[in-house]
């Protein structure tokens, strides 16, 4: 199980170009507050946060090895994941609640999304766009479920099972009554889009970063 | 005086009253205050230690042991002649490194490798307390602790580890003296006894019991030891600190030294074999008084009940970083019951990181040598060694 564990991570990890949503995450989160990264990895997001920001920073990590890594640099890091071990936290445990490139890999994207708003004053949330132009051409034109460099999974053996465009992301922010603060789309190449129009960002921008609160 | 014929048949208690390790004597003047309601005093604790105190008394790690377990961590053990119960654990360059830490390693109250227990002389009768011990908790054992790290004149403890009943040892420590915990490390164990656990400890108390010669605890003055009835009892337990699965593997339905089943009550098959082969080593060196004593102390174990009924409470506002680490093949002290040693800690906002080990050793894989358990704890102390700023091991090299 631990194997097969790996290989998730490891095929999730190759759909996130050098992580450069992780500096743009970290730049949304306010210095000395309390963090908690689900779906930490080797502890990369949290150290940063530690090191540069003074962040009392926490972690739930799925595989061993990310656990591991996480522990012996000093992070406190829960095994465990996004869908069953986020009702477990108390009410505004925490300043912020991170999910970087994990929504479309939960079970329940709209109720993770839901706990992140309870436990946390604000959520940081980045994921896959499904609505860049690239992915539509292949579905519109190869007739095929579509893999690119950063999303090179088959279908029948991908762990992303709830892939969204960012409307779609948007339009359930809407739905579960919260409030976008700040947003941001990356290019394939994880630099910022100049421009903000929402189509745009939806047929452009490769991934989407947003910072969320709870509306009251 | 039949006594001392009895007490040289088992080996083991030659240790009641003359352990091979260091002893700290308490006066009747410094009793211990027990759960029951009562004092013990006077009071021996037999402990061992392991490396040296630092100048400024920041390096202490108190080892706490299991059910069965004793002082003897990291050396030979007098009895068995057996490496220590946890020295893939506790040593040079382990992850409770010897050369770096100061490792403290008592007998629990109520044990019988000399500290007081019910094989111990009660000086008010002159003869052993048997029964007459007052039930000895969990708290009770933690507090006796307290008062040797006392007597060695540590404030703080860099750490508190332990597995099983250790575990719970740890959890007391950490809701008891929360200032004097910097680090924990409660390992396959839960906080509080469920009613399957409390199920198997009473068939094994029953067992020890119901052996004639267990003589309502009087066996030693009457020159008697109940063997059998602890012998099962060992049986037992033994094959809930096992999974299924390594029992398939290792035994399997494997014929004992030959090719047919004899059609009687012989140990024809090997699991049979090698589970009287552990009732009949244990009662070699355990007392049956003292496993009635450790047994119940775990029974009573419900850390929540003292604060309100919530985990939560019991940690509140503690400092203390914590490793709480579980095996996915422990059916005895199962992965669940870490999770809500995990969620209390959340709940009250400590400093936690819980791994869940991927094994089929069972419940014994704390005491093996678990390659990802020992990573953890190794990686786990290392970083509350920096940020205790505990100067790394010299190696020797002096």
């Amino acid at each position: 199980m631990a194997a097969k564990t790996e290989v998730i991570k490891a095929k999730r990890a190759r759909a996130i170009p050098a992580r450069v949503d992780l500096l743009l995450v970290a730049d949304m989160v306010e210095a000395k507050s309390r963090v908690l990264d689900v779906g930490c990895g080797d502890g990369t997001l949290l150290r940063l946060l530690a090191e540069e920001k003074g962040v009392d920073a926490r972690g739930i990590e799925l595989s061993q090895r990310g656990v591991n890594d996480c522990v012996a640099k000093g992070l406190s890091v829960i095994q465990g994941d996004a869908d069953t071990d986020l009702a477990d936290y108390p009410d505004n445990a925490f300043d912020y609640v991170i999910l970087s490139q994990t929504l479309q890999a939960t079970r329940q994207p709209r109720t993770v999304l839901e706990h992140m708003l309870r436990i946390g004053r604000h959520a940081i949330v980045s994921f896959p766009n499904f609505g860049h132009w690239r992915i539509r051409l292949q579905v519109a034109f190869g007739g095929r479920m579509p893999m690119t460099p950063n999303l090179s999974c088959s279908w029948y053996d991908t762990p992303n099972i709830h892939f969204c465009t960012i409307q779609d992301f948007v339009a359930l922010v809407r739905v579960i009554d919260a409030r976008i603060e700040r947003g941001v789309a990356l290019d394939r190449f994880g630099a910022p889009l100049a421009y903000s129009e929402p189509w745009i960002w939806n047929l452009f921008g490769e991934q989407g970063v947003f910072r969320l609160t709870r509306k009251r | 005086m039949q006594l001392v014929p009895v007490l040289s048949k088992a080996a083991g208690l030659r240790e009641v009253d003359a352990p091979q390790s260091l002893v700290a004597h308490f006066g009747a003047d410094t009793p211990l205050k027990m759960d029951a309601g009562v004092s013990l005093g006077p009071l021996t604790i037999a402990y061992q230690t392991y490396g040296e105190l630092n100048a400024g008394k920041s390096n202490a790690i108190l080892v706490c042991h299991a059910l069965t377990g004793d002082q003897h961590v990291a050396n030979q053990h007098p009895i068995t002649g057996k490496p220590g119960w946890w020295h893939n654990m506790v040593g040079p360059n382990r992850p409770i490194d010897t050369n770096r830490y100061f490792v403290i390693a008592p007998n629990v109250v109520g044990g019988c490798m000399g500290t007081t227990g019910p094989a111990s002389l009660n000086p008010a009768t002159g003869r052993p307390y048997g029964l007459d011990l007052p039930i000895v908790t969990i708290k009770d054992m933690v507090f006796a602790q307290a008062m040797l790290i006392d007597r060695l004149g540590i404030d703080m403890l860099f750490c508190v580890a332990g597995g099983s009943m250790g575990g719970m040892q740890v959890l007391q420590w950490v809701a008891s003296f929360p200032d004097r915990v910097f680090a924990a490390m409660p390992i396959a164990t839960a906080a509080r006894h469920s009613s399957q656990n409390i199920a198997f400890h009473e068939v094994g108390r029953q067992a020890v019991m119901a052996d004639p010669d267990w003589r309502q605890g009087r066996y030693l003055e009457e020159g008697v030891i109940p063997t059998k009835g602890l012998a099962v009892a060992r049986m037992a337990a033994h094959i809930t600190y096992l999974s299924d699965g390594v029992l398939q593997s290792k035994f399997g339905r494997k014929l004992q030294d030959r090719s047919a089943p004899t059609f009687s009550f012989d140990a024809d098959f090997q699991i049979e074999n090698y589970l009287r082969q552990q009732g009949t080593s244990f009662v070699d060196r355990f007392d049956a008084n003292s496993y009635l004593y450790v047994t119940r102390a775990c029974d009573y174990f419900d850390l929540a009940a003292d604060y309100g009924g919530s985990l939560a409470f019991a940690f509140k506002g503690a400092k203390t970083r914590f490793c709480v680490v579980s095996f996915n093949s422990d059916w005895l002290y199962p992965t669940q019951a870490s999770r809500a040693i995990v969620h209390a800690l959340n709940a009250g906002g400590a400093s936690v990181s819980f791994v869940d080990i991927e094994t089929d050793r069972g419940h014994d894989a704390f005491l093996l040598d678990t390659p990802e358990f020992i990573a953890t704890s190794r990686g786990f102390l290392n970083a509350a060694a920096q940020a205790r700023g505990i100067a790394p091991a010299n190696n020797g090299a002096i």
